[in-house]
């Protein structure tokens, strides 16, 4: 196990009668999901390299309901925001980041239709602002001249149109960055969207995530980044549905720039 | 007798314009059986998506050589309606080219509406050779079987045929001004029919004034039948573009709208001061339904993109789902959502104004389960719409009725929503672990 990391939650902050700089929103898939869990600790190692006073809600955080309103149960998806803004609202929280453009998106654009109004980043954004104020360095070594495709999050891109932080992050670590052919605006799916991450697709010929990994594998790529956990799984299952496994790697843009300094 | 072709005329014209507006008096009805959505917002921002996407044809260009093309039949269009101006004028007074005294402003005007024909003419063409020979994929999927397919070339053929005898006409008008013929004012610029012009040599004045005349009047009651012709075609573009930007969603992209009507309820619920057994009071209203399984649940915006719609298919040829075989097309949500409402609007009519339950709705006889079930919410048919149409809203409203109204879920998102439900993460993992993955 690597180096201890420092997450104080809420309530802590609270008990001292403080306020942080930023609230983490780690979502469920950032919590309870084995790959992603490794891209909340990566980020969270960013965020302390960077000394930034962070909290997150821990146990009292629950699903931001995204997923139940895709899927079109609105009841759920109201709940859930409802219970999560009120324990947002008791703390005062301004201002999240978070690793899921999910998260991202239902936190930023439809909570506040129910009484949440937030400044909400996802955490390459903040990454980037981190670099931009010169709290963050990265060295450019570890991945230089290696070759790296992003991979849009729809709920990042298309649906938010945060295109440039991601790229402008992974420039940072000297690497060489080239586009999938559908890119940005027309980026393609990686399947998981609108529930279908919780069941099996339709009938059809081929699976989206192989579909997708096949633009990414076109740009003959050491790496695959991406920015959303349900991204990752996708590019992962397809990379070994193209038997990729041994020489392209899926990362997430956190987990390069601590890879990159080393953390 | 004299007055007959002015006569004539003006009948063909109220005819013509009479039939359309009842038409649109018919598209207007059926388009606010939807319901009423909240539009007046950000006025001016509306404007400028209308001017850049509709009047600049900003997103058809994303795909340069149908967007080129598409350009020069648009502009086409519109330029040469100011000559139709002149010929309903002519036609009404019984005068011939009225706007001639515009001198070397009309020459250039008559010049430059040839060149336009030519050039529509052209991208006609190479329109039917995409959609006939080369067979493109977006052309040929299952939903354009029948009457889309048909549709999409008769607007072609009729377009063709229109550009020919404009062109005709003034070929025939070329000679008779330079044959000096009475009543041809020495007007205009013929870059294209002057080269048309020599196949009517050594034709007698009256034989080229007979065919002047049937050009000209086949041109004009082609136009005028064009016209009705559009609202039982996807045409009808031509006109509801305009709006249909107009109305088109502001917010990002990933917004999915608020249910009011869930948050009254779900306030309700989590009121610690709400009489869980209170009974509804005894006028209070029927509980509205949630989602839509038809299209008088879609809002009026849905239904006028419903209209919209000129199947062109960008849509689906970018949805993922499609992509990799699935039955969804984006494309097929539209043109099903019209074809109900045709089929409500129909019934309405024959039923003097009322609507008869027939048995049908759009969930189930005309979209399937399979197909709403298959979409990932990416928004790449959102993103992908030349015209502002947004079929993922109609998707997410009937998943809404699915699973609000009848809880048919596939199994799989039921488990999911109890795991939420239960434990407030999608995975049967306790709440009190969340922080466990900083210590592991």
């Amino acid at each position: 196990m690597s180096e201890e990391l420092s997450v104080k939650t809420m309530e802590a902050f609270m008990a001292e009668g403080k306020q942080p700089e930023i609230l983490f929103w780690v979502g469920s898939a950032g919590s309870y999901d084995d790959r992603a869990k490794k891209i909340s600790r990566a980020f969270v190692k960013i965020l302390n390299r960077a000394n930034v006073e962070f909290a997150v809600l821990g146990p009292e955080e629950s699903c931001t309901g995204d997923v139940a309103k895709r899927a079109g149960n609105e009841f759920l998806f109201q709940m859930q925001a409802m219970m999560n803004i009120e324990v947002l609202n008791g703390y005062e929280i301004k201002r999240i980041v978070t690793c899921d453009p999910h998260s991202f998106n239902t936190l930023k654009n439809e909570y506040s239709s129910l009484g949440g109004n937030y400044d909400v980043v996802h955490h390459t954004q903040f990454i980037k602002e981190l670099m931009d104020d010169g709290r963050l360095s990265v060295k450019g070594e570890f991945y230089k001249e290696k070759r790296i495709t992003f991979h849009d999050p729809c709920y990042l891109g298309r649906a938010n149109s945060v295109y440039d932080a991601p790229r402008e992050v992974l420039k940072k670590t000297n690497a060489n960055i080239i586009e999938m052919k559908r890119h940005k605006k027309t980026a393609l799916c990686c399947g998981a969207g609108g529930a279908q991450m919780f069941k099996e697709p339709e009938k059809g010929d081929m699976d989206i995530n192989v579909l997708r990994t096949k633009d990414a594998l076109d740009t003959n790529p050491d790496i695959i980044a991406t920015g959303c956990p349900y991204c990752n799984t996708m590019m992962t299952d397809g990379i070994k549905a193209h038997e990729k496994e041994d020489s392209v790697t899926v990362l997430d843009v956190a987990e390069l720039i601590a890879n990159a300094e080393g953390l | 007798m004299e007055y007959l072709p002015n006569i004539l005329f003006a009948i063909v014209l109220i005819i013509g314009i009479g039939f359309f507006s009842k038409n649109v008096k018919k598209l207007s009805r059926n388009i606010k059986l939807g319901k009423d959505v909240d539009v007046s917002d950000n006025k001016s921002q509306r404007w400028k998506n209308m001017a850049r996407i509709a009047l600049g044809q900003t997103k058809m260009v994303v795909r340069p050589i149908a967007g080129l093309m598409h350009i020069i039949v648009y502009v086409g269009f519109v330029i040469i309606n100011i000559e139709v101006l002149e010929i309903i004028i002519d036609g009404v007074l019984g005068t011939h080219r009225i706007f001639a005294p515009l001198g070397a402003l009309y020459d250039f005007l008559i010049g430059s509406f040839e060149v336009l024909a030519l050039l529509v003419i052209v991208a006609v063409v190479v329109f039917w050779i995409r959609r006939n020979i080369i067979k493109l994929k977006r052309f040929i999927k299952p939903e354009m079987d029948g009457w889309p397919k048909k549709d999409g070339n008769m607007i072609l053929y009729i377009e063709l045929v229109l550009m020919l005898l404009f062109l005709t006409m003034n070929a025939a008008d070329f000679q008779l001004q330079q044959l000096d013929a009475a009543h041809y004012t020495k007007a205009g610029a013929f870059p294209v029919s002057q080269l048309i012009a020599p196949l009517f040599d050594g034709m007698s004045i009256s034989n080229l004034i007979l065919v002047e005349r049937t050009a000209w009047w086949l041109h004009i009651i082609g136009i005028l039948s064009f016209l009705n012709y559009l609202y039982y075609s996807k045409h009808l573009h031509i006109l509801l573009a305009f709006p249909n930007t107009y109305y088109g969603k502001l917010t990002p992209q990933g917004k999915f709208n608020n249910v009011e009507a869930v948050t009254n309820e779900v306030k309700l619920m989590m009121d610690p001061s709400a009489d869980p057994f209170a009974a509804p009071a005894d006028d209070a209203p029927d509980p509205e339904k949630f989602g839509a399984s038809d299209v008088m649940d879609l809002n009026w915006v849905q239904l006028l993109n419903a209209y919209t719609c000129t199947e062109c298919g960008r849509c689906t040829s970018e949805c993922p789902a499609n992509q990799t075989g699935k039955k969804l097309s984006p494309r097929k949500i539209m043109m099903d959502t019209r074809d109900r409402l045709e089929e409500v609007g129909k019934n309405m009519d024959t039923n003097k104004g009322e609507f008869i339950e027939d048995g049908k709705q759009l969930l189930g006889d005309y979209i399937s389960h399979e197909e709403l079930w298959a979409c990932t919410t990416c928004n790449a048919c959102v993103e992908a719409c030349p015209v502002s149409i947004d079929p993922l809203s109609i998707i997410v409203e009937m998943r809404r009725f699915l699973v609000m109204e009848q809880s048919a879920a596939p199994m799989e998102l039921n488990n999911m929503m109890s795991n939420i439900e239960n434990n407030g993460a999608p995975w049967p993992y306790n709440q009190m672990d969340r922080l466990n993955w900083v210590n592991e």
